[in-house]
């Protein structure tokens, strides 16, 4: 089975500083993986190296493409990869506002993805919006107002739907659940984790919090100043870390 | 030394400046600029503006592509809100009467070229005719992006999915596409272009028109164009197409029902009466009708 | 019946006749010459060529002589004539190393070496309204003082012997012509010096001043202030050397800013600069204000998000024939596009109202 995702000996600096070395991994669909550290490991120059949104020095990444195969992404034209960001791959930001158009209505939000695919029926761009906003567990009556009338977990529950509706394979999730309270964070987690199951998809998801990676995670990898320091399994490596950064993370975190 | 005034004594307007106005070097540039515009019908095509003795946003760019096109033996028609004798439309005329000597007309039919502000004739328009257009902002994403960096990576990658959700707003908020002018077509079904503040009724017409279309945005420093029998589609969703837009009455001069027409206030009770804005369109119809043209009032 | 207004070019005709017996005003006062616009009006003039971008005092002080004093409009007269005017090539640059200062100033040392001439200046004037000028009387003659002259140092090149402050990168490359080739972002920083060269004084003063109060605040100093006149130089290839082709006054302005470094390279003063023709002291420390902002990026600094940092924001509206055009533009008929509206918004409301109806 070929892998979906493939990450190959990713590298970056900035300057003279070093933003993350040698990163590699394969992610096969259906499968989340987790990366895990302080700020300042290098997780999110990871993050955003592989999804696009930042150029690296050295390394290869390859997607499963639908029409074409396993492809280096480097080949690909500037449009066609903007087509894949926009189609079969989606970005979950920390802060909702990053992720959503704050002066468009839920409904148009969710529809943009669409409409940007060549979607041209304005009945069925609502229809699906409406589906999805219930799934996302959103009063469908809402679909006409903007997101700035929602509150943090509504705003991030909308965001997520924004990037499901046009089924994308694989989905980045960049602390998804920073910044909103706890009770809150285990309702969206619990959302997150049902839609990933149902909806078979592939999820490279960066957070400090283990919780999200207990709850999530197939596997996991841990990073610490910019280098890939231990990966596994998710439930291995929480419950016997190998790296002493790792333990200490961890039992940071469980001893609570 | 010589002074200014020793050398521009002798000089009559016409003798200091080249035929119609531009310098040939300039026109050589706008010429270029056009020739890429046609080339890639809808794109936005850069060019260096010239200052014109008209103030930017009263037809500057139009000026421009203008006196690059014109030739001795062409005949000028000038329109503003569809009526040759605005003032504006005037104004223009007159400066190419005075700067290019070319013969002018108010009759669409015997035009070679047409500038206009704001409307297509009514009357059809021919393969020997070009029609200018004057742009005040050319870039239809730029209400939706300001930045000129973004919309032209917009333009070049073809991501328009942000124009569609402004009309999906539309419709969600109005129950109707909310823009009546300046409505944004799609060329040769690749580039998305505003078609200058037309009202949204003429914008069937650009569609497979004989004649070439040029637009010119002097402030803005762009040129584009719609070639001859070009593909020009009006953005709208399969269930809520374009629909042209007129006041539903007929004009009380010619009586024409097909015409866009201008509303006018006649009294202080606010009683108004419809009239059609295409002013040499209805002056030939009250013609074919043995009416006297409109009278000149004083 | 109704009849169509007609008439537009009788009106405009009559428009142009009126506008001409107002700018005389009464005819019993004398009227103004240009010379003596030219002579005493002499910091409009300035005003006018460099926005006009065209220096030429004589054709300035027409144009404000015909625009009744309304000085954008006498800009955009020169702009208009400007275009016409064949191109005989570019200048090589003016050294103002070399300039004959009237006036030169430094914020930052008490002394400096030619030291501080304070020339004409309105700087410690009281300003109090001289009634003596109402009553048309000759002035008093000033004495004489002795003219600098010879090469004098720029202030910041002294600074920069100890490498206390940034190097400007030099460059052998062409400079763009944003009068020949339309502006293209990002524009390098001779080009956005162009821009703001020819911009607005307004504009720029309120930009100048925002970054002043905290809208991306780049601690500046006058490193140096100073006005006089540099010779203009052309090369002919015909001859194969450089001939003088005269001379004019222009107004430049360094400053010092905050200084930066990191844990690597020593910190250093950065600069902004600003350069504009004749006595304009105000707009070239703007420009240099703006200058010094407009380089954030290249100088490793955040976007603070503050409208002097946004280089498409500040060159697109600083250009006042561009602006006065389009602000003024929205007077002209607009009655077709209006109708649209009116039509559009009578067909929502009769929708809504229907609907309403039907609840």
């Amino acid at each position: 089975m070929t892998p979906l995702f493939s990450v190959n000996n990713i590298t970056k600096y900035y300057g003279s500083q070093i933003g993350c070395a040698g990163a590699s991994f394969d992610i096969y669909p259906g499968e989340v993986l987790g990366i895990v550290g302080e700020s300042g490991s290098g997780k999110s120059t990871l993050l955003n190296c592989i999804s696009d949104q930042l150029s690296f020095d050295e390394g290869h990444i390859f997607f499963d493409m639908q029409d074409r195969g396993f492809c280096n992404l480097a080949n690909l034209t500037e449009p066609e990869r903007r087509m894949l960001s926009r189609t079969d791959m989606a970005f979950v930001h920390q802060n909702p506002r990053d992720g959503l158009r704050m002066t468009v209505s839920a409904g148009g939000n969710i529809g943009e993805r669409l409409m940007n695919t060549g979607a041209r029926h304005y009945g069925n761009i609502r229809t699906a919006a409406a589906e999805w906003m219930e799934r996302v567990e959103l009063a469908a009556g809402r679909i006409d107002d903007r997101p700035s009338t929602f509150s943090g977990g509504m705003q991030q529950r909308l965001q997520i739907a924004r990037n499901l509706v046009t089924a994308p394979r694989l989905i980045f999730m960049d602390e998804p659940t920073g910044g909103l309270d706890v009770s809150v964070q285990a309702k969206l987690l619990d959302l997150l984790r049902g839609l990933v199951q149902q909806l078979g998809l592939a999820v490279v998801v960066v957070t400090h919090d283990l919780a999200v990676v207990r709850m999530l995670a197939d596997r996991m990898m841990v990073m610490q100043k910019g280098h890939v320091v231990e990966t596994g399994l998710a439930d291995q490596v929480l419950d016997d870390p190998q790296h002493p950064y790792t333990q200490l993370l961890v039992s940071s975190v469980l001893q609570v | 030394m010589t002074t200014h005034s020793e050398i521009h004594d002798d000089l009559s307007f016409e003798d200091s400046y080249n035929f119609a106005y531009l310098d040939e070097q300039t026109k050589r540039m706008i010429r270029r600029a056009l020739l890429k515009a046609v080339a890639i019908p809808g794109y936005q095509v850069p060019f260096a503006s010239r200052e014109m003795p008209m103030p930017y946003g009263w037809g500057t760019g139009g000026v421009q592509v203008t006196a690059a096109c014109l030739v001795p033996d062409d005949c000028v028609k000038v329109i503003d809100q569809g009526a040759d004798d605005t003032t504006n439309a005037v104004s223009i005329r007159s400066f190419f009467e005075r700067t290019a000597g070319v013969a002018t007309t108010e009759k669409t039919t015997d035009a070679s070229l047409i500038q206009t502000r704001h409307r297509i004739p009514e009357t059809p328009l021919t393969e020997d005719q070009i029609l200018v257009y004057q742009v005040p902002i050319p870039e239809p994403l730029r209400f939706l992006e300001p930045r000129e960096t973004e919309t032209r990576k917009m333009h070049a990658l073809t991501e328009y999915g942000l124009m569609h959700v402004k009309l999906y707003e539309d419709i969600s908020q109005h129950g109707h596409i909310a823009t009546s002018y300046a409505y944004p077509v799609k060329v040769d079904d690749r580039y998305i272009m505003d078609p200058s503040p037309i009202p949204k009724f003429d914008n069937p017409k650009m569609d497979d028109c004989p004649a070439l279309q040029l637009f010119g945005a002097g402030r803005e420093q762009r040129i584009y164009a719609i070639p001859p029998y070009s593909k020009v589609k009006s953005l709208d969703f399969d269930d809520y197409p374009f629909s042209q837009l007129r006041a539903p009455e007929t004009c009380a001069i010619c009586g024409a029902d097909d015409s866009y027409l201008d509303e006018m206030i006649i009294d202080d009770d606010g009683g108004r009466m419809f009239v059609c804005s295409d002013t040499d369109f209805c002056a030939s119809r009250q013609n074919e009708q043995g009416f006297e043209p409109a009278e000149v009032a004083s | 019946m109704y009849v169509a207004v007609k008439g537009g070019e009788k009106a405009i005709s009559n428009a142009h006749q009126w506008l001409a017996e107002e700018r005389r005003g009464d005819p019993d006062l004398p009227d103004t010459s240009v010379a003596q616009i030219r002579e005493q009006l002499s910091l409009s003039v300035a005003r006018v060529m460099a926005e006009g971008s065209l220096y030429d005092p004589e054709l300035a002080a027409l144009a404000i002589k015909q625009s009744r004093g309304d000085l954008i409009e006498a800009i955009f007269l020169i702009r208009a004539y400007r275009t016409t005017l064949p191109r005989f090539g570019y200048s090589k640059p003016v050294d103002t190393e070399a300039m004959r200062c009237k006036r030169r100033v430094s914020a930052t040392f008490k002394d400096i070496p030619g030291g501080q001439v304070l020339g004409s200046t309105f700087d410690y004037t009281h300003r109090l309204l001289d009634f003596k000028l109402m009553a048309e009387g000759d002035v008093p003659k000033a004495e004489a003082g002795t003219p600098t002259d010879g090469p004098m140092p720029h202030i910041l090149s002294l600074l920069n012997k100890d490498g206390l402050i940034q190097d400007e990168i030099s460059s052998d490359a062409e400079p763009g012509d944003l009068t020949r080739e339309p502006l293209s972002y990002p524009a390098d920083r001779a080009v956005r010096l162009q821009a703001l060269a020819r911009g607005d004084e307004g504009f720029l003063l309120g930009l100048g001043y925002s970054t002043q109060r905290g809208y991306a605040r780049n601690h500046a100093f006058v490193g140096e202030l100073r006005i006089g006149f540099v010779t203009v130089e052309m090369s002919i290839p015909e001859l194969g050397f450089s001939i003088e082709i005269g001379e004019i006054e222009i107004s430049e302005c360094e400053t010092v800013n905050q200084f930066q470094g990191s844990k690597s390279e020593p910190p250093q003063f950065t600069r902004g600069y600003g350069l504009v023709f004749g006595q304009q002291e105000r707009k070239a420390i703007s420009i240099a204000l703006v200058d010094r902002a407009l380089r954030w990026r290249e100088l490793g600094e955040d976007d603070l998000g503050a409208a002097a940092q946004n280089e498409e924001f500040v060159l697109s509206h600083c250009d006042n024939i561009q602006a006065t055009g389009f602000v003024e533009h929205i007077k002209l008929p607009h009655y077709v596009d209006f109708q649209s509206e009116l039509e559009l918004i009578r067909q929502i409301r009769r929708d809504a109202l229907m609907l309403e109806a039907g609840e």
